[in-house]
Formats: structure tokens, C-alpha cells, sequence
């Protein structure tokens, strides 16, 4: 049926432009004050337009400047975040994988136990556990370091889900042909159900890359010293200090340098997605 | 050495007192190189008994043995055969040429002959052409012929359809069907085929099996399960329009069916059997005249013919031939 309601596309449209400016207009705001001097900023109004000192800007907030606030290697922090994201995501993938097939595919004694734990832990949010799991990690002797940063943060319940709800849809033929073929459970696993999840994978990845990249709380509780930061905790290190003024245009620089790696991830895995709906066959 | 034999094959869902047993003892040998079509209706057992020999249920009673092996304990790769679904079953991210190649792979046959395999297995069913598609750019009837194509090349002693036409639309199904007896021809191997349709049964088969409620009811050529039906199923099963079945036929004794095809029964001008007509159907070549004879539902067909009765004519009818009359016991359906 044709639309005749044309006006109801320019209301659509209207809401979503509103939407877009709304979310977007404090990141232009941010872009603008990394491009300015720290006084330029301070003054009101403030400027709407972008300045002159992008790079020394850009320049000082990676590589550090030596002046007040964090003295930390911004690049350094980046880095810490980008390892923990992609341990936490890859390490989060191949559990929730592995966790999934068994569910599904396998009958094994205290199979419904084992669900149904799984399922539970799902409602306790991180906070709850979070004393019992530092004790834990203090106790291994892995704070401040890589595997306390995720290991904590690995298990997934939401991605074995995920995993489990997409594994059911696969026919039982497919499973029987493989059987017949001679494949065993986990060839099964590597050349049928790992291939044909890869959109599932790309839509976990982007999420958990996200997750792992913004976490705050558990970092900020099980590392001391600097060069285990996260770059989100290096920006709110940056606005610490009480007596000197605080440099808001690095601060603002080194913000937005922390918001690209994933963006990047999700415009790269935006690709496999499309690619992955319009591969998807039954 | 490829002949399949079954004897007392029993299946049970569940176990102990509750177990639900949907096989009762099957026996049947068939022989090398033989097209066996099993037939039945829906929930028959046909595919849980062709699953069995598959290996991809488990046998609860009885031995299944394909050659001189029984095969009750083996998986499915190591007894030496090939399965065709009802729904292809073909790995959709893998190329037509990968599919067909996949268990091979797994087998560790080497590259060289995997390719000479695939491509005389392609060259046979015409696929040369869409080795390197996916299965989604394949129409039902090629993706079908795909997942034969996946069976040959294991040269496998045995192949087993399950019901493989019954997605395809009627003309590819007629298509593809020729094709299975031309392979048949070709290659000769031992073949079991399951499905519901009669006309497919009728017409591929070189001995059927008609299951019914997980009996065997009858196993023997087309021509035998026509013309001496074991039973009052097969009789009403296999034929179409279906055989008459009178319990209080003129001339039969009480605790007797007398089972009797449409297609044997001609219009006579006196003596035979008073019958109400109450529709004719006209299809074409041929007229399908529906009626009662004391009271039960009789259908007669006839040819061209110069009586034309309509409804609510009264004819009178007879049986051609004194062999084409069938007795079958009333309490067990058994032919007498």
C-alpha cells in the first residue's frame, strides 16, 4: 500500500535528527574544547567552533606533557584498555561457545544443574560479587596485572545465551549429515557451528569490546599502580587535581582519543554484520 | 558384498514399564544391489526404521546387519553408507564442491582423488557447472541432487533416502525421480528408499515395504503388493483411487471384507449389484463414479464408456474377474 502520509516520513525523519544532534552535540562540543587552549575553554560562552591547537593538543594528551595532572603515558593507558577488551572479548567468545555446544548439543549428568546455575548467576549484577571476587584475586596474587583485570570478567551468562538461543535454530540434519560424514563432536563444532555463528561472534565482539573497553569499577578496585590504568580511569585521574587548575582541553583530547578504538570496532564489524544477514540462509 | 538383513528389529522409546515401542519386530532380507522402497503413512516407523539402519537411533532389540556386519553397535560413518534428507541437510557456508567433498576430507582420501571423485559424481548428475556456488544459489530440485551427489562420492554400500522428494515441487519431483532410477541403473547399489507417497513407491521400487503402526505389513514386488495385498491397509493403502473394502458384501460370509479395486469393476445392464449413484467425477481420461452398494461407499472407474450414469442414478455393477476379488478376516485384516 502506498503512503500518503508523507508528512509522517518528515516527522520520523524530524525525530531522528533531533536525536542524532541531542547525543552528538556534547562529542562536537568536546572535539571543540581539544582543539582550544585550557583558558580559552575556561571562558564563557564558550567556544563553539573548533581552534587552532589540535595537535599540540593531541600531541601532549598521548605522549604526556610533563605539566599538572596525570603525568601517565596516555598511549600506555590506551594500550592497557586495548588488551583488556580484546582478552576479555576473545576469552568471553570462546567460553560462551564452548559453553553453549555443551548445553545444547550434549546430555551429560547434572546437565539442567548446570543450566540453571549458569541462568542465576545472570541476576547477580557485578557489585554484588564484587568483594568475594577481589578477595579472590588479592588471594592468586593478580592484582595489578592482566588476568586480574579479566579473568573475573571472562564467564559470561548473556553470551552463552546468545550462542544457545542460535544453536537451537541449526537443523538436527545438519548435525546428523556431519555424523554420517564421519565428523566427530568437536569437528562438528570447528567446520559447521563456528562458521555458520559468525554473525552471532560479530555482534558479541562489538559489545563485549565496548564492555571490556569502558570498565571502571572493577579496574579501579584491583589496580595501584599507573601503568595498569585503563584510559578511562586516566581521564578521571586527569580532573583530580584540587589545586591547580585542570587542563580541560588535554582532557578533553585525551577523552576523545579514548572514544575512537571502539568506534573503530564497531564501523570494521558493522561490515560483517551486513555481510552476515545477507549470507544467512536456512 | 552389500545386502541388508533385519531381523526382529524392535524400537522403544523410553524405558522400562513406561517405554512407548514404536517397531515390533521387523524381518526382512533384502539383496545387493536392490532399489527397496518403504512405504507407509505418517508415524508408520518407516523413517525411525530407516534411521536404525542409519545408525542415528539406537536399535533396541534385534540385529541389523548390512553385508556380513552387524552394525547395531557402529556409528554411522563406519558402516559404509550414505543418507539423502528430506531437507538436503548441505552446509550452507560451504561451496556445493566442499560439501560434496567434506567427508571425504574427513576420511583423509587424498586431494586428488577427492576431485576425481567430486567431478565424476557432478559429470553424472549435471553439476559440473555449480561446484563452486553455495547451496543458497541452488533451486530445491539442484540442492537435491547436491546432497546425492554427496552420497555418491562415498561410494558407500548402501544408500538411504529419507522421503528426498517430498520438498520438490510435483513436476521436479516426477524430474528427480528419474534420476534416482537412472543412478540406480548406473551405479546398482543397494537402496532404501522411505516414503508416503504410493506413486513414488510403486513406481521406483523393485520390492516394497508397507509399514503400518511399526508392522510390516507386506514386503514383496509392485505387482504383488497390487494384485495380492497382505492386508486390508495395504489393500486400501497402495492404489489409487483406493480399493473398495465391503464388510457386508453380496455373496461373502459374515466376519469377511471383500476387497475389490474401482478399476475392476464394470458397469453391466443387468444382474451384479445395485448401486446408488451419488457424484461422478470426471478427470479427464477417465470418470470415478461414487456410490452405495447396501448401504457402503463403492467407487467404480470406468473408461470411456457408453453408459454414463449421474447422480442419483441406480446401475448395476460386477466385478471383472473372479481373481480380482480380494477376502480379508474382518478382526485381524489379514488376507484369507
Amino acid at each position: 500500500m502506498v503512503d500518503r502520509r508523507p508528512w509522517i516520513t518528515v516527522l520520523s525523519h524530524l525525530v531522528l535528527i533531533v536525536g542524532v544532534l541531542i547525543v552528538a552535540f556534547p562529542l562536537y562540543l568536546a572535539f571543540v574544547a581539544s582543539t582550544h587552549t585550557a583558558d580559552a575553554i575556561v571562558q564563557s560562552p564558550m567556544p563553539l567552533l573548533p581552534g587552532a591547537h589540535m595537535w599540540e593538543n593531541y600531541k601532549a594528551a598521548l605522549f604526556g606533557s610533563g605539566k599538572l595532572g596525570s603525568n601517565t603515558n596516555v598511549m600506555h593507558m590506551m594500550w592497557v584498555s586495548f588488551m583488556t577488551a580484546m582478552i576479555i572479548t576473545v576469552g568471553k567468545i570462546a567460553i560462551s561457545l564452548l559453553s553453549a555446544f555443551a548445553i545444547v548439543y550434549f546430555r551429560f549428568p547434572f546437565k539442567m544443574l548446570c543450566f540453571w546455575a549458569i541462568f542465576l548467576t545472570l541476576m547477580l549484577p557485578v557489585e554484588v560479587r564484587i568483594l568475594p571476587t577481589y578477595k579472590v584475586v588479592a588471594e592468586l596474587g593478580m592484582l595489578n596485572s592482566y588476568a586480574g583485570l579479566t579473568l573475573p570478567l571472562i564467564a559470561s551468562a548473556t553470551a552463552t545465551f546468545l550462542f544457545r538461543q542460535f544453536f537451537l535454530t541449526v537443523p538436527d540434519e545438519l548435525v546428523e549429515a556431519a555424523r554420517i560424514d564421519g565428523a566427530g563432536p568437536m569437528r562438528f563444532f570447528k567446520d559447521v557451528l563456528v562458521p555458520l555463528s559468525k554473525t552471532s561472534v560479530a555482534a558479541l565482539f562489538v559489545i563485549q569490546f565496548i564492555y571490556g573497553w569502558n570498565q571502571y569499577l572493577w579496574p579501579l578496585l584491583m589496580t595501584t599502580s599507573e601503568d595498569m590504568y585503563p584510559v578511562v580511569i586516566g581521564i578521571k585521574r586527569m580532573l583530580a587535581g584540587g589545586e591547580a587548575a585542570v587542563d580541560w582541553n588535554i582532557v578533553m583530547a585525551t577523552a576523545i582519543v579514548a572514544m575512537l578504538p571502539p568506534a573503530a570496532v564497531v564501523m570494521l564489524m558493522q561490515k560483517w554484520f551486513v555481510k552476515g544477514l545477507v549470507d544467512t540462509e536456512k | 558384498m552389500a545386502s541388508i538383513t533385519l531381523k526382529n528389529v524392535v524400537k522403544r522409546y523410553g524405558s522400562g514399564k513406561t517405554a512407548v515401542p514404536v517397531i515390533h519386530g521387523v524381518n526382512a532380507e533384502i539383496k545387493d544391489g536392490e532399489f527397496i522402497v518403504i512405504v507407509g503413512p505418517s508415524g508408520c516407523g518407516k523413517s525411525t526404521l530407516l534411521r536404525m539402519i542409519a545408525g542415528l537411533e539406537e536399535i533396541s532389540g534385534g540385529d541389523i546387519s548390512i553385508g556380513d556386519r552387524v552394525v547395531n553397535n557402529l556409528e554411522p560413518a563406519q558402516r559404509d553408507i550414505a543418507m539423502v534428507f528430506q531437507n538436503y541437510a548441505l552446509y550452507p557456508h560451504m561451496t556445493n564442491f566442499e560439501n560434496m567433498a567434506y567427508g571425504l576430507k574427513i576420511a583423509k582420501v587424498p586431494v586428488d582423488e577427492i576431485k576425481q571423485r567430486v567431478d565424476k559424481a557432478a559429470k553424472i548428475l549435471e553439476l559440473g557447472h555449480l561446484l563452486d556456488r553455495k547451496p543458497r544459489q541452488l533451486s530445491g530440485g539442484q540442492r537435491q541432487r547436491v546432497a546425492m551427489g554427496r552420497a555418491i562420492v562415498r561410494q558407500p554400500k548402501v544408500f538411504l533416502f529419507d522421503e528426498p522428494l517430498s520438498n520438490l515441487d510435483a513436476k521436479l519431483r516426477a524430474q528427480t525421480r528419474i534420476e534416482i532410477q537412472k543412478l540406480h541403473h548406473e551405479l546398482g547399489i543397494t537402496s532404501l528408499f522411505v516414503t508416503h507417497d504410493q506413486v513414488e513407491a510403486m513406481t521406483l521400487a523393485q520390492r516394497m515395504i508397507v509399514m503400518n503402526g511399526g508392522v510390516m505389513d507386506q514386503f514383496g514386488t509392485p505387482e504383488e503388493v497390487y494384485n495380492t495385498p497382505a492386508t486390508t491397509f495395504v489393500a486400501s493403502f497402495i492404489g489409487s483411487p483406493p480399493m473398495n473394502l465391503l464388510k457386508n458384501a453380496p455373496g461373502g460370509k459374515p466376519g469377511q471384507i471383500l476387497g475389490i479395486r474401482p478399476e475392476h469393476i464394470d458397469i453391466v445392464a443387468s444382474g451384479g449389484w445395485a448401486m446408488d449413484v451419488i457424484t461422478v467425477e470426471l478427470l479427464g481420461a477417465e470418470r470415478l463414479v461414487y456410490g452405495t452398494v447396501g448401504g457402503e461407499m463403492v467407487t467404480v472407474r470406468i473408461e470411456e464408456a457408453h453408459i454414463f450414469p449421474k447422480a442419483g442414478d441406480t446401475i448395476r455393477i460386477q466385478p471383472r474377474e473372479e481373481r480380482r476379488l480380494h477376502w480379508f478376516n474382518a478382526e485381524t485384516g489379514k488376507r484369507i
